[in-house]
């Protein structure tokens, strides 16, 4: 596998879970925004704005949400840039992108394009960018062969996947942490009826908290996402050494795993801030050590960013 | 009912590839036109419309500026039936030869320059001769390995080659996109027809690209890249959709490294050795040790381990000088110095303006001719001179006179026409096309179709996608029962003189005697086109007569 292309496919992976994440995330909080009476808009605003990493001053309200998280494909964070730049990526590596991959990811930006996300009920947006997201990642698993250019969309889908859901529970202890929060962050995550199906019915914080971080099954829990980077990284370099790991990423990959795997929930919680900037800096290390092994020699376009 | 062809009126003086001049319909559009007029105007519409949806979804696009476009394609597409191919067919491949002694030679011995047929300042003072590729010995002996010939259909319907692209000729992608596209738009057509497929393109390229890789490469098992400047190219789709029908790695500069002249490729798993470049990066920007310094498209190096014999690239360094227009006016005369044979495509009468004589017919008439700059690409810089205002003229005629190397010019040809969707109604648009031949060094393969590009705008002779233009799907019919038969190897079969041969047979003819072998050894389809081909050098009576009587609102490209 070419490095550049390597990296193309890793990049697809990354913007699609990106913008599926974020689809869901704003989903969510829009209908807090209506539901919840005595919120502080403005503050509500803010604090996602912050958690998706966007520096922002003075006073914020939902369309400069809508605008700068959705529809504004000159804003690095908004879901238009991130399909734009997935489907950018598909484009240089066509001739290993299937057919209908490309067609997908070409067609998705093209009815995103000019800021027409913008123009659309968000709810409509947000159920496009979805559906739009699910049907590129489910032809990206059919209609391409499981070898390493494969393993590379994945490994980019997983690490961001580990990225946003952290950001999801930072989101979380902006506000009040209650019940009633995480239950916002359940939602967000598309864990709702997984998470009341596990539990049944208990709402503490603790227990979303630990579905959320630990659960083994659930596809979105960030020790489910960083199993199978850690997958990932085995199937691309299988040599199996004696001691240690072979490459950078697996060590740090690895280590996360086992904080998170061999420490209780409740000292996870003592500082749930941490453990979760932690986790982001643990994506943006592993992405580190993944371009120096395979994507060396490629020329580092804009998205360097990507990982912060 | 009316039909949609009903109001169809054909230029005067042009040739219509669908309807005669006393309006019927010809023998092999016959069941398109019923097709056709099957559907109601708002139908074809429709259809059109699916065609354009379909390239903007699957990304079928070329750059223009940065933006991608989708390559516009007509929904009635041009037929060539089977006859009128072989002329094609066969006279394509001659070309090719031709074009390939004559690379050959002037890299190496240079006894064309000795023979006299082409003076040597002609080809040294081309921008394209690379002195850079002298002594580079081409694996398979092939320097040509795509080539796309130009041609046009004058107002009697007889193809002539246009120009010859033997350097980095695109749009091969759009032949098979094309038809792709077509089949679904206009599927009952295509059920009435024979066409012949042009799905073996890319397979017929590998073939090729790995017959001519260095002996011993890759224990017989070459590695052939596709080497492309990057997704800004204009023609980044096509470079991408042949990397992906062949299977084969699309690779930029920047991913290949040439080290003690080898050339490998970085993968994720180091380095791997490649065997042949199918580049589709120009001459100037392959090797910024040789080249251009200061780009970064191509990989440095490349070019001595071409030299070394390590690596194949496709097409050859140098083939530019082929393509220059200068030289085109002497590819007659090539074909009968290598191959001894009579063209079987005529050029388009062209004059000299480096030959003082031409230059004074020229000068004098410069408003009803087309001048061209020989270097020149894509419609550029081309003045047609019914068009040109006095002002504009009086520059041309200075520029000329500042460097009459520099041009050529051509009398007005008509290109023919072939209806068009305009709007809602079927217009004729001029046409040219664009044949794509492989040589894997022991045939040329001829891909039955090729590109027809048309001009959109009403009336408009250059045919160009930089200018605007769009596409057809060419569909060349299967041989009826009944066509004479054939066989490609009786037109194809055209051995390069031997060297000594070539010398004598030169020289007799320089004496005004003629020389004992046939003058043409092909048979049946070569013999029509024989009687209206000429011999550029000593056609300028003829030219001259042919010009005066050419209507003045016509234009090349």
């Amino acid at each position: 596998m070419l490095s550049r292309i390597a990296e193309s496919l890793f990049w697809i992976g990354r913007y699609v879970e990106r913008a599926e994440a974020t689809a869901r995330i704003l989903d969510v909080h829009l209908q807090v925004l209506v539901e919840d009476p005595v919120l502080d808009r403005d503050a509500a605003c803010r604090s996602l704005l912050a958690a998706m990493a966007v520096e922002w001053e003075g006073p914020a309200d939902v369309a400069d949400v809508l605008r700068v998280l959705l529809s504004d494909a000159q804003s690095p964070s908004a879901i238009a840039y991130a399909l734009s730049m997935a489907r950018d990526n598909a484009r240089r590596s066509r001739e290993i992108v299937s057919t209908e991959l490309w067609e997908a990811l070409n067609t998705t930006h093209l009815l995103v394009a000019n800021g027409q996300l913008g123009r659309m009920r968000p709810s409509d947006a947000f159920r496009l960018v979805r559906e739009r997201t699910n049907m590129i990642a489910a032809l990206a698993n059919s209609t391409q062969s499981h070898d390493d250019g494969w393993q590379f969309i994945k490994l980019g889908g997983m690490i961001e996947r580990v990225d946003m859901t952290a950001r999801m529970i930072l989101m979380t202890t902006y506000g009040t942490g209650s019940a009633a929060s995480w239950q916002v962050t359940l939602r967000a995550c598309g864990a709702s009826h997984a998470f009341t199906r596990a539990y049944r019915g208990s709402e503490s914080p603790r227990a979303a908290a630990e579905f959320l971080l630990q659960d083994r099954l659930f596809p979105r829990s960030v020790s489910f996402a960083l199993a199978e980077v850690a997958t990932c990284l085995d199937r691309l370099d299988p040599k199996a050494r004696r001691i240690g790991f072979s490459g950078d990423a697996k060590r740090i990959v690895g280590q996360a795993l086992a904080r998170l795997e061999y420490r209780s929930i409740s000292e996870l919680l003592g500082d749930v801030r941490g453990e979760m900037e932690q986790l982001q800096r643990v994506g943006v290390q592993a992405t580190e050590a993944v371009s120096k092994r395979y994507f060396e020699g490629a020329i580092p376009p804009e998205w360097l960013r990507g990982g912060s | 009912m009316t039909g949609i062809f009903d109001a169809y009126q054909t230029r005067p003086n042009t040739f219509d590839e669908m309807f005669t001049e006393s309006g019927e319909t010809r023998a092999a559009y016959a069941g398109v036109r019923r097709q056709v007029e099957h559907l109601a105007p708002s139908d074809v519409r429709t259809r059109a419309d699916y065609l354009s949806h379909t390239y903007l979804d699957q990304g079928v696009t070329f750059d223009i500026g940065g933006e991608e476009r989708p390559f516009p394609v007509d929904i009635v597409p041009r037929l060539i039936d089977n006859q009128a191919w072989s002329v094609v067919d066969a006279g394509v491949a001659q070309r090719v030869r031709a074009l390939e002694a004559f690379l050959a030679d002037i890299y190496g011995e240079g006894q064309v320059f000795n023979d006299g047929v082409i003076p040597r300042s002609v080809v040294t003072s081309s921008p394209h001769f690379l002195r850079a590729a002298k002594g580079i010995n081409p694996p398979a002996g092939v320097r040509v390995h795509v080539s796309g010939i130009d041609l046009i259909r004058d107002a009697k319907g007889d193809f002539r080659v246009l120009e010859d692209n033997v350097r980095i000729p695109s749009g091969v992608s759009y032949v098979m996109t094309n038809r792709r596209a077509m089949s679904a738009a206009l599927p009952e057509a295509f059920a009435h027809h024979r066409i012949r497929p042009v799905t073996q393109y890319p397979g017929k390229l590998l073939a090729a690209l790995r017959a001519c890789a260095p002996s011993g490469a890759g224990a017989g098992d070459p590695t052939v890249v596709v080497l492309s400047p990057g997704s800004y190219n204009a023609a980044y789709f096509e470079h991408a959709l042949l990397a992906r029908l062949m299977g084969v790695r699309l690779v930029e500069g920047r991913d290949l490294v040439a080290q003690a002249g080898r050339v490998s490729v970085r993968t994720t798993n180091g380095l791997v050795p490649v065997h042949v470049i199918y580049r589709r990066v120009d001459d100037d920007f392959l090797d910024p040790v040789h080249f251009k310094r200061d780009s970064v498209l191509g990989v440095p190096g490349l070019l001595n381990a071409a030299r070394r014999g390590n690596v194949t690239i496709a097409n050859a360094v140098g083939n530019g000088v082929a393509d220059d227009k200068l030289v085109y006016t002497y590819v007659p005369d090539l074909i009968r110095y290598y191959l001894a044979q009579e063209p079987i495509l005529p050029n388009v009468d062209t004059w000299r303006m480096e030959d003082p004589e031409h230059r004074e017919q020229v000068l004098d008439r410069l408003g009803e001719l087309v001048v061209k700059p020989v270097d020149g690409a894509g419609g550029k810089g081309i003045v047609i001179g019914p068009r040109a205002t006095q002002q504009e003229l009086d520059a041309l005629r200075a520029r000329l006179l500042d460097d009459p190397r520099g041009w050529i010019a051509q009398p007005v040809v008509q290109l023919s026409t072939v209806p068009t969707l305009i709007g809602d109604q079927l217009a004729p648009r001029h046409v040219d096309l664009r044949p794509f031949a492989i040589n894997d060094g022991d045939k040329v393969w001829v891909l039955p179709g090729g590109l027809t590009r048309v001009a959109l705008p009403e009336g408009e002779l250059i045919v160009n996608s930089s200018q605007g233009g769009g596409s057809k799907d060419t569909w060349v019919l299967a041989p009826e029962p009944g066509d004479p038969v054939r066989t490609a190897e009786q037109a194809h079969d055209a051995s390069v003189l031997h060297p000594a041969h070539r010398t004598a047979r030169a020289a007799a003819l320089r004496e005004g005697g003629t020389t004992d072998e046939p003058a043409s050894e092909s048979t049946m389809v070569s013999t029509q086109s024989q009687s209206q081909s000429q011999s550029q050098s000593g056609s300028q009576t003829q030219s001259q007569s042919q010009s005066s009587g050419a209507p003045s609102d016509g234009g090349i490209r």
